[in-house]
């Protein structure tokens, strides 16, 4: 195990460009994901009378 | 036909919000499954490299990352394409949710490679090789798209705008392809993209391919969720966003 953990001695090379990389792949998600919770809550939040000022639909109470 | 029916009403917006919703688990699953199991075959099963010792094994994170930053401007650049010709709505969004996962691979792909290029050419960064120095470049391009997107506050100009920028950048794409083979400096040639068999044995070569399948789909499930998002604000006025919010309050 030890042996593997040295990689050949490379293993600050090694291990710091998979550490690097698993940063990069967590962060890439928790981003992406953010990104899709956050344009719910604000079209949730969405002005009502934004709404009904640009689309000239059908009121369905007049 | 029925496929090409179906994807065509992928560009519909609601349509492509739904498909999303149902097909991106399978996409996180199964990248984390190829990825795991592909770092574990180039970590443990893979031989060590005759000249590099264990040092090569670098090249399982390395090489995948550097290919879907390649892969990612070439979406960009053809979404942006497409949205500018077509003034498909879809596409531009394409663009604007695949730029910065691109950066930060792009990113990823510069780090990774000065940290293996430390103890294999004695140093982090050369300024003289054309590989290292339009890699960099592709960075720069992924960031210039956003900032220049940041500067400008109406939506369609800045689709149009920037979509300019995007189109002129993938020249870049094929020189950092060639850039080994035309300007050979400290970076070495392909590995697999050759015209005779790849440069690498089965037992290193299969892993190298199963990561790079997993950081594909790994950055399909990115973008796509990205795109649910900037497709809920591009549309947020449309009726099947608020039918949308309506059946999740239920």
């Amino acid at each position: 195990m030890s042996e593997f953990l040295d990689m050949g001695g490379y293993a600050r090379y090694v291990w710091t460009a998979y550490g690097i990389t698993l940063v990069v792949i967590v962060l890439n998600a928790w981003l992406a994901r953010r990104r899709h919770a956050q344009a719910l809550i604000k079209v949730k939040q969405m002005d009502r009378s934004e709404l009904i000022e640009r689309t000239p639909t059908v009121r369905r109470n007049p | 036909m029925g496929l090409v029916r179906w994807f065509h009403s992928l560009a519909s917006p609601p349509h492509f919000y739904r498909f999303a919703r149902r097909l991106s688990p399978w996409l996180a699953v199964s990248s984390v499954v190829l990825i795991v199991a592909g770092v574990f075959g180039g970590l443990v099963l893979a031989p060590p490299d005759y000249l590099q010792g264990d040092g090569f094994r670098i090249i399982y994170v390395h090489v995948p990352s550097a290919y879907v930053g390649m892969l990612a401007y070439v979406v960009l650049a053809g979404a942006a394409a497409i949205g500018f010709v077509w003034r498909i709505k879809l596409a531009h969004a394409v663009a604007v949710s695949v730029a910065p996962v691109g950066a930060s691979f792009t990113f990823l792909a510069l780090v990774t490679g000065a940290i293996w290029g430390k103890p294999m050419w004695g140093t982090y960064w050369e300024w003289a090789d054309a590989r290292l120095v339009f890699e960099l470049l592709l960075l720069f391009l992924f960031l210039g798209y956003m900032v220049l997107r940041a500067a400008i506050e109406d939506r369609d100009k800045a689709d149009r705008v920037s979509a300019i920028l995007a189109a002129v950048g993938v020249i870049n794409v094929p020189i950092i392809h060639y850039s080994v083979e035309w300007w050979s400096t400290l970076h070495q040639g392909p590995t697999i993209a050759r015209l005779d068999s790849p440069a690498i044995t089965l037992d290193m070569l299969v892993p190298l391919l199963i990561v790079i399948v997993g950081f594909t789909v790994y950055f399909a499930w990115l973008v796509i969720c990205r795109l649910q998002g900037e497709v809920l604000e591009r549309e947020r006025t449309a009726r099947w966003v608020q039918q949308l919010l309506a059946e999740r309050a239920e």
